[in-house]
């Protein structure tokens, strides 16, 4: 077992050396321009491309020409979001989505209040789920978006999808996932979950960074974005620029990789994530946190109360996970999305947030089991707090200097 | 953001974490900070008939920059005497630390602490407070 263990695999995944395997002709021998009609260099690549594009349609049940190769999610937020606000703006100007989006989402929509948007910010409830009532509540008739993630970056939590697709259709409005963290990782099929628009990424199921693909629903309704760069009119006029050909070609491989292995996959991380999780939360005062019936196989996301997230990480110095806590002047406030859930902000700086991954092994859990509890332990002999909760006092009674 | 090899030793290896009886009038106790803001420190001296600090203690809640100034702290603090204890900067620990500018506040709630804890003693023994300074954040 090589240390550091990595258990950040929300944040990315290191590639299969698969897709590796598969990239590196597209680099040099076959390095032509996909757009380029007239040689072989350039027929070649497109074989490639095209290829790809029936790997990545496969594995969420669509077809090759609803996908819009992108630079990544983030692109593909953008794209969708702000291209259906352009192109639908006679129909309405109100967008649904929730506090607990990506910044890509949220980001987005702030972008467009500017421009004359109304956006809807869904509060989600404790377990961190959208509640379908207060979203019926929310439709308008000006309403022309509804995105919802699929599954969260940061607890795992699963939306209920076809229940919230089902209403914005309902209403006349499209519906928009950000499903990064769920493709590849859960069976999400575009026509079974009412999905209209779906934003995801290479880089977290596998594959390389810096490509990603907007999925744009083509029939029942025929969906239009208006293309948010301006060139050539690649990618059927919706996404201007060359495609970068070795990158498509690895999220294909990633694509037909997940396909395969996602339901044995995801039965080893949920065990592997149990197991972590039940041994963790032996400890005292620690919370999980999320919905744990509906949510991704490999997220862990858990609360040690009385100990300060960043400083945790710190004595876990073996492991690569990730903390809803930031101590910096610039931000001394904790994860928006574990404040969504309704978390105090304690709770939310006490988080670590861990993410299994294809390569995590059974010898790793148990030493990152050991090594959390060792670096809890380890900082609750230094926490005030701790001393103070041992000795009875409660801690909400006590006037705080807030600084 | 790369820890200092400084904050790492303090880290690895904190001086003086523990509790003096907080119910002592030698005691002067500072508790700094707030849960919600991710650090809470407290810092605890000793001081003898000469005013001098003969022991000092912390717990901190928080970053490692902020364990690591607390623990440097107490460090400083025994065998000062009071009035060289209210001299520390907040500056000399971001230096000996060597902490980048979004670490400062951690030095300033060390600082807080440290005039906090003296405070504390001066008025269980009959002393005036000595006027803090508005919190830097």
């Amino acid at each position: 077992m090589e240390l550091p263990i990595y258990l950040d695999n929300n944040a990315t995944t290191p590639l299969d050396p698969r897709v590796l395997e598969a990239m590196l002709p597209y680099f040099t021998s076959k390095f032509g321009n996909a757009a380029s009609r007239n040689h072989a260099f350039g027929w070649v690549a497109e074989e490639g491309v095209d290829y790809a594009r029936e790997q990545v349609a496969k594995l969420i049940g669509c077809t090759e020409k609803e996908i819009i190769f992108t630079s990544g999610a983030t692109e593909a937020d953008n794209l969708g979001i702000k291209g259906v606000f352009e192109m639908y703006q006679d129909k309405g100007n109100h967008i649904i989505t929730a506090t607990t989006e990506h910044k890509a989402v949220l980001d987005t929509c702030k972008h467009l209040e500017k421009l004359g948007a109304k956006v809807t910010y869904l509060k989600v409830k404790e377990d961190g789920l959208v509640d379908l009532q207060e979203l019926e509540a929310a439709m308008t008739e000006q309403t022309i978006l509804v995105t919802i993630m699929y599954g969260n970056n940061e607890i795992g939590v699963v939306q209920p999808i076809k229940e919230i697709s089902a209403i914005a259709h309902k209403y006349g409005a499209l519906f928009m996932t950000d499903a990064t963290q769920a493709v590849g990782k859960i069976p999400v099929d575009v026509n079974a979950d009412g999905i209209d628009l779906m934003a995801f990424s290479a880089h977290k199921m596998y594959g390389p960074k810096g490509v990603g693909a907007l999925y744009v629903r083509r029939k029942n309704p025929r969906v239009k974005v208006t293309a948010q760069l301006d060139g050539g009119g690649h990618e059927r006029g919706m996404r201007s620029g060359t495609l970068n050909v070795p990158g498509i070609v690895g999220l294909g491989k990633a694509c037909e990789l997940c396909r395969l292995e996602m339901d044995e996959e995801a039965k080893r991380l949920s065990a592997l994530r149990d197991k972590l999780e039940s041994s963790l939360n032996e400890m005292e005062e620690s919370y999980v946190n999320g919905n744990v019936e509906h949510r991704l196989p490999h997220v862990a996301n858990i609360s040690f109360k009385y100990v300060e997230g960043e400083g945790l990480m710190m004595a876990m110095k073996d492991l690569a996970v990730s903390s809803g806590s930031a101590c910096t002047s610039a931000s001394l406030e904790p994860s928006y999305v574990l404040k969504s859930l309704g978390l105090s902000d304690d709770l939310a700086h006490s988080s670590i947030r861990f993410g299994l991954g294809r390569f995590t092994t059974e010898e790793e859990i148990d030493y990152a089991i050991e090594n959390t509890k060792k670096a809890v332990n380890h900082l609750r002999n230094l926490s005030p707090l701790w001393e103070m909760f041992k000795e009875g006092i409660d801690l909400s009674k006590i006037e705080w200097a807030e600084h | 953001m790369a820890y200092s090899e400084k904050v790492m030793e303090h880290y690895t290896n904190p001086r003086n974490v523990g509790t003096l009886n907080k119910d002592s009038k030698s005691v002067g106790t500072g508790l700094v900070g707030a849960p919600e803001c991710g650090d809470v420190m407290r810092l605890q001296i000793e001081v003898n008939e000469d005013n001098i600090i003969t022991d000092a203690k912390f717990k901190t809640f928080g970053c490692g920059s902020a364990i690591a100034s607390s623990s440097l702290a107490t460090e400083w603090l025994k065998g000062k005497t009071v009035d060289e204890a209210l001299a520390i900067d907040n500056m000399d620990i971001v230096e000996e630390l060597a902490l980048p500018p979004v670490k400062i506040h951690c030095s300033v709630l060390a600082e807080d602490a440290i005039k906090s804890a003296i405070n504390d003693y001066r008025v269980k023994n009959g002393l005036e407070p000595i006027e803090l300074p508005k919190s830097h954040h």
